[in-house]
């Protein structure tokens, strides 16, 4: 039996919300939202992040493609992305908090333009304001313990560690880090978030007792969203169900530790 | 047969000038006071069926082919020079996701590229040349489409003039664009932002495609050979007419990347508008009683009028359906 507390029909449970898909999806840069919407139902996921930095203009001109994706019946967990300082990321919560009528944000502060990496100063800053401010925040940081740890003592009930830089699709770059995580944090849900390129990875994840993943890039960009959705979903599932059924550990056959001899079966 | 075409922007255009050509009495209407004044006065003008076929399904390929002949034969406004593709070397990878998707394409190397623009030799060692295709100046492009409807006896024009489906009419063609969307609920706009550059200091005799994975850049020579028209950007938003800072800020930077002499160019036109577009990004031909409306084109403007404005005519002409674009 696991150490990570589960539910008995294996529910993942975020801010007192269950769900039983746990793949989270993006909706940016398919080739049309009607193939969002195929990949999005290929997947069986139940949460999508949206961005409305951008998309908001001056006067919350995004209206239709957010009704798009409200018409999509999934849970909508809008972001932040394309925010890089605190206030410019509360403002944008707050307004998320609007136009979805969610508590639910996934808080992105960008601290690099290249690498999109997380600012985890301004993070566990705006992950404060926004906890006070009655917001179940979704933090994107990266595999660092303290600012894990103070990200927590924030507010957040969720941590959301990358995998890699966000579109790079080079999947799990610190596989140590991401493991200390895991084990640091037992009872903290824990999603994999940005960096993911191939079901595999997302497989990785999961195996690893992550306890979801969130990715976008490698299936709107995929050659065919659609199939590369449904493979997502049928990986994460296979991750899952590995680190269950507890992985066996594996033998390193470079250094013998039995005596030779007597060996029978040479 | 009398038709109203309402809306003079490329779609309405195209259509009037079809059916006129076909014989009918047309009469379009337009709220601006001239030709192509609403989204197409943005547009970037390249007539590129394969190039786009990276984002978009095989139908605008397939009906975009048609537009070279128009643009070039029809009414020939535009220079079959091909169109280049390239990447900066840490984006080798988009190259290599647009060759996977597209065709008609050679592969070049650092000095291909060099061959085909001298301006932009050794800035980029891979890229995608694709020879067959064309690009306009979609000014030039509306503005001949105004003066050769001006000239047909069987076509009357009406500038500054707001109109409605009239019964008068034995058809209506609606291709007002986003201005539908009260009748057309399914359109969505997309927003696309763009500038105009001027500098002596720059040779560029096609269109140049930059890929990167956020934010892919295109500039096109303009009629001026001193003229470029750099953009454009996608965004979910329906706020026409405004463009923000950081879109400005990525245009040129990505400009500045593909040729540094952009730094000295003088910044001569900043714009944007709306880009109709249906939750598929296809077009789509509406027939409702004795209207059609032809809308959707998106990013397709220039590239898909010709070949809906042929169908739009058989179907208003000879009762002709299309399922691939009527269902």
């Amino acid at each position: 039996m696991k150490d990570v507390a589960r539910a008995p029909d294996d529910a993942l449970e975020v801010y007192g919300t269950r769900l039983s898909s746990r793949l989270f999806v993006g909706t940016s840069m398919y080739d049309s939202p009607a193939i969002l919407a195929d990949a999005v139902r290929a997947s069986a996921c139940e949460v999508v992040t949206v961005s409305l930095r951008r998309e908001a203009g001056g006067s919350r001109a995004g209206g239709s493609f957010w009704d798009l994706i409200k018409s999509m019946n999934v849970r909508v967990l809008p972001n932040t992305a394309g925010c890089k300082t605190v206030k410019e990321a509360v403002t944008t919560a707050q307004m998320a908090r609007e136009v979805f009528d969610t508590p639910w944000i996934k808080l992105e502060v960008i601290g690099e333009d290249d690498t999109l990496q997380p600012d985890v100063f301004g993070l566990v800053e705006a992950a404060r304001i926004l906890s006070e401010d009655g917001f179940e925040v979704f933090p994107y940081t990266t595999e660092d313990l303290v600012v894990a740890e103070k990200l927590l003592g924030a507010g957040c009930k969720v941590l959301m560690p990358w995998g890699a830089p966000i579109g790079s699709g080079r999947g799990l770059n610190n596989v140590f880090g991401l493991k200390a995580m895991r084990a640091h944090f037992p009872d903290v849900p824990l999603v994999v978030d940005a960096g993911i390129g191939a079901p595999s990875h997302a497989a990785q994840a999961l195996e690893m007792g992550y306890d979801a993943v969130l990715l976008n890039t490698a299936i709107a960009k995929a050659g065919d969203a659609v199939a590369m959705a449904h493979a997502f979903k049928l990986a994460v599932a296979a991750g899952r169900e590995a680190w269950l059924a507890t992985p066996m550990e594996p033998r390193d056959m470079a250094a013998p530790s039995t005596p030779v001899f007597g060996v029978a079966f040479r | 047969m009398q038709v109203q075409v309402i809306g003079a922007g490329i779609v309405g255009l195209t259509a009037a000038f079809e059916l006129a050509r076909r014989g009918a009495d047309v009469s379009l209407y337009e709220r601006r006071p001239g030709p192509g004044l609403g989204c197409s006065y943005y547009a970037g003008g390249m007539i590129s069926p394969w190039c786009e076929r990276q984002a978009a399904e095989p139908i605008v390929t397939e009906l975009g082919i048609e537009a070279l002949d128009f643009w070039t034969k029809t009414l020939p406004v535009a220079t079959i020079k091909g169109s280049l593709v390239v990447a900066p070397p840490r984006d080798r990878a988009d190259v290599v996701s647009f060759s996977k998707r597209t065709s008609e394409f050679e592969e070049c190397d650092s000095r291909r590229i060099g061959e085909i623009e001298p301006d932009l030799a050794d800035r980029f060692p891979y890229g995608l040349y694709f020879p067959r295709e064309a690009h306009l100046e979609p000014r030039d492009a509306t503005a001949a489409l105004g003066k050769a409807l001006a000239q047909l006896p069987n076509v009357t024009l009406r500038y500054s003039t707001e109109a409605t489906a009239s019964e008068k009419f034995d058809f209506t063609l609606d291709c007002r664009g986003f201005a539908a969307k009260p009748v057309l609920p399914d359109l969505r706009g997309v927003k696309g932002e763009m500038l105009v550059l001027r500098t002596k200091d720059v040779s560029l005799a096609r269109p140049i495609r930059m890929l990167h994975p956020r934010r892919p850049v295109y500039i096109v020579p303009r009629t001026d050979p001193h003229e470029f028209m750099v953009g454009a950007s996608m965004v979910e938003n329906e706020e026409p007419g405004r463009i923000t800072a950081r879109s400005m800020m990525e245009l040129l930077g990505s400009a500045y990347t593909i040729c540094p002499a952009f730094a000295e160019a003088e910044i001569v036109e900043v714009g944007g508008d709306v880009r109709p577009t249906y939750p598929d990004n296809l077009p789509r031909l509406t027939l409702r009683d004795r209207t059609l409306a032809i809308n959707g084109l998106y990013r397709h403007g220039f590239l898909l009028a010709p070949a809906l404005a042929a169908r739009a005519a058989d179907v208003v002409m000879k009762g002709a359906h299309f399922p691939e674009l009527m269902q």
